[in-house]
Formats: structure tokens, C-alpha cells, sequence
């Protein structure tokens, strides 16, 4: 083999192996891609159904539930404009309280609640996620006429 | 007035460090000795002042001097001392003092390191770290100033976030940031040979312990972020593919693919402008890292108390040393010569390859990483990008990556029949292949193709990795040559990614995890284990209190351990905290952490049992190592000495 030939080879190799990587990279973005949507789209109707994506907004007051004998716990999320009650099964993270932001990833049920797979843990008591903290100042313009 | 001892020193720091950023770079423009002298005690002194200004800190934190803003919202009189240190570096402001404080301290070593190298060259590189450290300090002093008084004094401080409460994090910061800052040594020898516009061989080999350097301390420091968050934030896993643990691992990627290159640039002359690229690249994702960490856009553990302004501020200085430094290798690397090529199963190719598999990563890391945050900016919608897209697109090129390391370290330079290679290699593929698919049926019972393909892969690079050693161990007589420590370095860092991966695919694979429901007086089975919840007590700490539950663990009529897990609450930040309990072993960790009360006396529980997750980190220990010896190599050394005896010879003789 030329040294050309070599070259081209190498060059062939590289360009197969980026494409590949390059569509099979896209592919698992696309496929992982997480939306979030406040309580107000989702009750607007926004949110997908067949997908996974996340909930953020404030625990409502006396909304915590837990079902008896079981690791299974029912809350309301609200951003005070609309609330959407969410089911969760599991350990909860540190800082889950009432009045307290809380981000949440998971499905929409055909009743209009949100079944979460996780619950994601802030980590200070006066952090705001700043995703819920924008959809809370959205709500309350919405309010204030 | 102390405090203001410390702010006095910092703004000194910043007059020698703009001396430093300008005189000697004029000093070797016009070839002048004089100018050019300057940069060294320019060095030195700005590593004085910033040093004073830590030590000043220091001073407050440890004197609870809750006059000082800083101090009042990040320590309390109750913290136990280590971590009052620890919280020097606990938020913002101080933790960009110790990113200072490290450039300042590389750049000191940099002084004492490159007395053999030519006078310009060296002025050249202390020059452009001056400049480095110019941003950084204006930064501080501008935005972030860490002896900001408080009028009046609190009496009492707001503590330190109890996340941050703990051994691993006292030692996390300094290390990773070591790691972080000291890539601005090669970038700062990168910025050097565009401006001299000649890149010998030399300067690889100057370069290169520098970067292995910073690439252990960045190594062990990622390590340890991961180790932190295991035992720490609760729920026992290892990698979370957070937006922050990207900052550090994408330096890390670019760096791991810079000493490789390196290796060529030095050996054969080669790949010089790719070189001089990835050494801009890599610092320029460090700073990249910083911004994402401190501008506070990230929703993480690491963005307590950030504010827009600052993250401006940083994104500037990201543009002007990036955008500078990318302008000038623009305007130069084509003057930069390239002679010779190369066969395609040589070493060059292999490391070619590597290249562009740690480029392809580094990037799909990137895309990962920056793509919410821009949609966000353009308004464009919140999304997030969840941790299966990482795991794709890392393994993607690090598979054949791994395949190919096993190779690559046993090609020679410019050419090699492929006969030889495939002869050589076929005892460590034949070991891997057996072992790697039987044992996990032995062990686990079974097996996903995935997972055989990952257990095959990490004992194919432990096997080729210990081959040469092995045969320098075991058969003294017949191989002629002695290897030389960089060898060994590098058989030892490539073995350490072995067992890395090794631990990666056994504990992601074999992972035994409930969330369960107990009582006291509960006895239940997880794995092969019997867990009996003993009792359930409070306790009083030092500066928090504490609901700790008891647990035994038999194995059979075998008391294995008693773990204490703990629900914390810290009495100042009034949030609770989990503290895992864990049983350490090599053949597997089993962590108990408790959730919350479910009333009738019932807690929520999580239970793991996690094979060889220990690997993980004693891989990455190993990778550390093995930097570490091919740094102590002699030709490092003997060379430099030679240089210099040239030179004051030279320098004697025109005396």
C-alpha cells in the first residue's frame, strides 16, 4: 500500500466512524430529551401524554398523603394558578415538605395526574429551582391584571 | 482591620500580576533581557500576596470574625475546625480565591521548573499566566470580594451548608481544582510556541509533565466529587452525568486526549497543531467548567448564592482568553512545520484514534450540556437532558476506544507488521474472552450482552496492560530491555482504566437496590443478606441532632456488620440530611439509608448492594499513579539539567 492509500484509508475510517457516532448520537438526544412544564400548560393541555417529562411548582398546604402500609405518597403540585395532583412510590428526597418547590419526572395518567418516577432534591432550604421559580412569576402576572 | 490586610494583598497581587502579564512578554518581543527577568520575581511575589490574602481567610474563619460577610453566611462558632477551613473554599468568593491562589502556585512551580528552558520561551509562558491570572483577579476584587465587611457584626453565623460537612469535601475543592487550573500551564506553553511561532519536539517534552500533572490531580479529584456523591448526597449512586460534573469531566476528556498527543508531537514531531489545540481547548473547558459552576445558570448542588453579573464577568474572561488564544493559533500554526508521516498500524495511528474518540465524547458531553442551557437563553423552552443520552454517547466511542488501548500500547512508533501485534495479543484476548464470560455466570448467575461485553473489554485492557510488566516480573532473562518509568506509568494508568470499567459494568449490572417499608423488630432478606431492624434512637452531634437507626446484617448465622444509618438535622440550616451507612468492601458495598417516618414507627429504607463499585475509584486511583510515575520519568529530568548546563556554560563563556 502507497502511503496515499494508507491515507485515505485512515481518513475513511474517520469520517465512517463521526457520521456514525455523529446519528446515533442525535438519536439518543432526541430520545432523552426532558421538557418542563409548570401545572398551569399542563392543565392547558400542553404537556405531552405519551412522554416523559418533568413537573415543577410548589407542594400545596395539607396536600401530602401517604397510603397506609405502603411506600406510595399522593401531593398536590400547584403554581397557584392550576394544581395537579402527583403519585410517587419510593424514598423521598431530603428537603420534599409542603410549601416547598419541588421538581418532579415523570407521566401523565389518563385522569389528568401525573404518576413521578423520581423526585429531584433540592439542596439548601431556601433554594428555589429556578425553572419553578420562573413558572410561580409567570402564574402570578397571569393573576395580577 | 485584618480583613483588610487580606483585600490590600490581593490588590497587590493584581499590580504584580499585571506587571507579570505585560513586561516580560514586551521583554522577549523586543528581545530584551532586562524586561524579560521580571516575570520570575513578578511570580513569586504575586504568589506571596494571594497566599497572605488566604491566609487571612483562614484567619477569619477560624477566629469566627462574623464581621466579615463571607464568613457570616458560610461558618458558625459551633463548626468543628476542619470544616471551618473547609468552608474557606465552601461558596463563591472563596473558593475563587483558592482557584488563585493554585494558578499562582502553578505559576510559581512553572518559575522553578523552567530554569532550563530558553529565556524568552520561559518569559513568554509566565506572561500569558499572568494574564490568566489578571482576569482572575479583577474578577475577584470586582465582583466577588471575600473581605466584604458587615455592619454591623452578626453575632452569629449562618453556618456552612451541611451538604458541604464532610471529609470528602474538604479535600474535593483543592484537589479538583489542582487538576482544573493547572491546564493552564500547557495552554500557557500553547499561547508560548504561537507567539515564539516555533514548536520543537522540546516543547513537548516540556510541556507533557506538566499536563500529566494536572491531569492526575483532575483525575483524583473527579474521583473523589464521585466518591462525595455516593456516600453523601444519599441514594448511592456514583455518576449523575450533572451539568457540573460535566464541567470537570470535559477538561478531563480534552486533557486525557492532549498527553496522547503530546506523546506524538514529542516522539515524532508530529500532529503539532492538533497539539497546540487541545492544550487551548482544554483550558478553555476548565474556565467553561468555572463559568458553568459559578454564574449559577446550573440547577445544582453547586450553585448556592451565584448572580448574573458574575457570570458575565466570567463569560467574557472565557471569551477573551479563548477567542484570544483560538485568534492567534489562527494567525500562526500554519507556520508551524510538519515533516514525516506515518503507517496505519504504527503507534500514531493508534494514537490518532484515540483522539478522535476522546474529541467525539468530549463534544457529545458538550452538545449534552450546553444545548438546554442555550434553548433557555433563546427562550426557547426549559428541557433537560436525561442521563441515558450520556451513557449512550460516552460508551459509543469508548468502547472501541477501550479495544483499541489494548493494542495501541503494544504498537511501535512509524511502522509495525500487523503479524507480530495479533501474535503478541492473542494470550491477553484469550484470557479475556474466557474469564470475562464465564465468571459472571459463575458469580451472578447471569448475563446481558452488554454486560459481558463490558466485563471482556476492562480484563482485555487489565491483561494487555500487564503484559509487558509481567514479562519483566517473570522472565528475567529473556527480555532484553528494562522498562523505563514512563512505560510503567502508562501500562499502570491503562490498567487503572480497566479495572475502572471493570467496576463501572459489574456495579451497574449487578446492582441490588429495594426502597422498602420496616419497623423496629422487622427481619427481612435483600441479596444474600438478612437485615433486622434492631431499634431506632435520637442522638445529639456536635452541631446537629440526629434520628439513627440500628441495623444487623447476617449472612446465614453470621453477624456481618451493624450499620447506623441517619436522618441529620443541623441546627443552624434547620434542613435534614441523609447519612448513609455503609459496609466498605472490595467484593461489594451494601449502604442503607433511611427515608422518612411513615408513622406507626415505620420507615422508608433504601437497601443496596453493589458489587465492586470500589473499582470505580481504585481504577481511577490507579490512572493517578501511573501519572504520576511517568512524571518521575528521568528523561524528564537528566535533559533539563543538560540544558542547563549548556547554558550557563554559554552564559560563562560570553561572560
Amino acid at each position: 500500500m502507497t502511503a496515499r492509500q494508507n491515507r485515505m484509508i485512515l481518513i475513511g475510517l474517520v469520517v465512517t466512524g463521526v457520521t456514525v457516532s455523529a446519528f446515533l448520537a442525535l438519536r439518543a438526544f432526541e430520545e432523552n430529551l426532558l421538557f418542563f412544564f409548570s401545572p398551569a400548560q399542563v392543565a392547558a393541555g400542553e404537556a405531552p401524554t405519551d412522554r416523559t417529562f418533568r413537573l415543577g411548582g410548589m407542594v400545596l398546604e395539607d396536600s401530602i398523603n401517604r397510603e397506609i402500609g405502603s411506600l406510595t405518597l399522593n401531593f398536590i403540585v400547584t403554581d397557584y394558578t392550576a394544581s395537579i395532583p402527583v403519585s410517587y412510590t419510593g424514598v423521598l428526597p431530603d428537603l420534599f415538605a409542603e410549601n416547598q418547590g419541588v421538581v418532579a419526572r415523570g407521566t401523565l395518567d389518563n385522569q389528568g395526574g401525573f404518576i413521578a418516577e423520581e423526585i429531584l432534591a433540592k439542596h439548601d432550604e431556601n433554594y428555589m429551582p429556578p425553572e419553578v421559580a420562573e413558572a410561580l412569576a409567570l402564574s402570578e402576572e397571569s393573576q395580577t391584571p | 482591620m485584618i480583613p483588610e490586610i487580606g483585600q490590600f494583598a490581593l490588590i497587590l497581587a493584581l499590580g504584580l500580576a499585571l506587571i507579570q502579564a505585560t513586561i516580560p512578554l514586551l521583554g522577549a518581543l523586543w528581545s530584551r533581557e532586562d524586561l524579560t527577568a521580571i516575570a520570575r520575581p513578578a511570580a513569586t511575589g504575586q504568589f506571596v500576596f494571594v497566599m497572605a490574602a488566604f491566609i487571612v481567610l483562614c484567619h477569619a474563619f477560624l477566629n469566627d470574625d462574623f464581621s466579615v460577610l463571607y464568613v457570616a453566611t458560610n461558618s458558625n462558632s459551633a463548626l468543628p475546625t476542619p470544616y471551618k477551613i473547609a468552608a474557606v473554599w465552601g461558596a463563591h468568593e472563596g473558593s475563587l480565591l483558592l482557584w488563585i491562589l493554585i494558578l499562582s502556585a502553578w505559576t510559581l512551580a512553572v518559575t522553578v521548573g523552567s530554569r532550563g528552558l530558553p529565556h524568552e520561551f520561559a518569559a513568554r509562558v509566565l506572561g500569558v499566566l499572568g494574564i490568566v491570572s489578571v482576569g482572575m483577579l479583577l474578577f475577584t476584587l470586582l465582583t466577588s470580594n471575600p473581605f466584604e465587611r458587615f455592619f454591623p457584626a452578626a453575632l452569629e453565623g449562618n453556618d456552612l451548608n451541611p451538604l458541604l460537612q464532610d471529609p470528602g469535601l474538604v479535600m474535593h475543592p483543592p484537589i479538583l481544582y489542582a487538576g482544573y487550573v493547572g491546564l493552564a500551564v500547557p495552554f500557557a506553553f500553547a499561547v508560548a510556541a504561537l507567539l515564539t511561532g516555533k514548536l520543537s519536539q522540546d516543547w513537548a517534552r516540556w510541556t507533557r509533565p506538566w499536563t500529566t500533572a494536572s491531569w492526575m490531580f483532575l483525575t483524583v479529584g473527579i474521583a473523589l466529587g464521585s466518591w462525595w456523591a455516593y456516600y453523601e448526597l444519599g441514594w448511592g449512586g456514583w455518576w449523575f452525568w450533572d451539568p457540573v460534573e460535566n464541567a470537570s469531566f470535559m477538561p478531563w476528556l480534552a486533557g486525557t486526549a492532549l498527553i496522547h498527543s503530546l506523546a506524538v508531537t514529542e516522539r515524532r514531531g508530529i500532529f503539532k497543531s492538533w497539539t497546540l489545540l487541545l492544550a487551548i481547548a482544554a483550558f478553555s473547558l476548565s474556565l467553561l467548567g468555572t463559568f458553568l459552576v459559578r454564574s449559577g445558570i446550573l440547577v445544582s448542588v453547586h450553585a448556592f448564592a451565584s448572580d448574573p453579573e458574575r457570570g458575565l464577568f466570567i463569560l467574557l474572561l472565557l471569551g477573551a482568553i479563548t477567542g484570544g488564544s483560538l485568534t492567534l493559533y489562527a494567525f500562526r500554526a500554519r507556520y508551524l512545520t510538519v515533516e514525516g508521516g506515518f503507517r496505519l498500524v504504527s503507534r500514531e495511528s493508534f494514537l490518532l484514534m484515540n483522539n478522535i474518540l476522546l474529541v467525539v465524547a468530549t463534544a457529545a458531553v458538550l452538545f449534552g450540556t450546553l444545548y438546554p442551557l442555550f434553548l433557555d437563553a433563546l427562550g426557547m423552552g426549559k428541557i433537560s437532558v436525561g442521563p441515558p443520552y450520556f451513557n449512550a454517547v460516552f460508551l459509543i466511542p469508548m468502547l472501541p476506544l477501550a479495544v483499541l488501548v489494548g493494542m495501541g500500547m503494544h504498537t511501535t512508533w512509524l511502522r509495525m507488521s500487523g503479524e507480530p501485534l495479533s501474535k503478541r495479543l492473542l494470550f491477553p484476548a484469550g484470557i479475556a474472552l474466557t474469564i470475562g464470560i464465564i465468571f459472571p455466570f459463575i458469580l451472578f448467575g447471569q448475563a446481558s450482552a452488554l454486560t459481558l461485553v463490558g466485563v471482556v473489554t476492562a480484563l482485555w485492557v487489565i491483561a494487555s496492560s500487564l503484559l509487558e510488566p509481567a514479562k519483566r516480573l517473570f522472565q528475567k532473562n529473556r527480555s532484553p530491555m528494562p522498562l523505563t518509568r514512563g512505560q510503567w506509568g502508562m501500562y499502570l494508568a491503562h490498567m487503572g482504566v480497566g479495572v475502572f470499567i471493570l467496576g463501572a459494568t459489574v456495579t451497574s449490572s449487578y446492582t441490588i437496590e429495594t426502597d422498602s417499608r420496616a419497623v423496629p423488630g422487622d427481619r427481612w432478606q435483600v441479596g444474600e443478606y438478612e437485615l433486622y431492624f434492631r431499634d431506632i434512637r435520637r442522638i445529639e452531634g456536635v452541631n446537629y441532632e440526629a434520628t439513627e437507626g440500628e441495623f444487623e446484617v447476617w449472612e446465614g448465622d453470621q453477624l456481618v456488620t451493624i450499620l447506623r444509618p441517619q436522618k441529620r438535622v443541623y441546627r443552624v440550616q434547620t434542613s435534614p440530611m441523609t447519612e448513609a451507612a455503609i459496609d466498605v468492601g472490595w467484593g461489594r458495598d451494601l449502604f442503607i439509608a433511611l427515608g422518612d417516618p411513615l408513622g406507626d414507627g415505620a420507615w422508608s429504607l433504601r437497601v443496596q448492594i453493589k458489587p465492586l463499585i470500589r473499582f470505580i475509584w481504585l481504577g481511577a486511583l490507579i490512572m493517578a499513579f501511573g501519572g504520576l510515575l511517568a512524571i518521575m520519568d528521568p528523561r524528564y529530568r537528566v535533559k533539563r539539567t543538560q540544558e542547563k548546563d549548556a547554558i550557563s556554560k554559554q552564559s560563562l563563556e560570553t561572560a
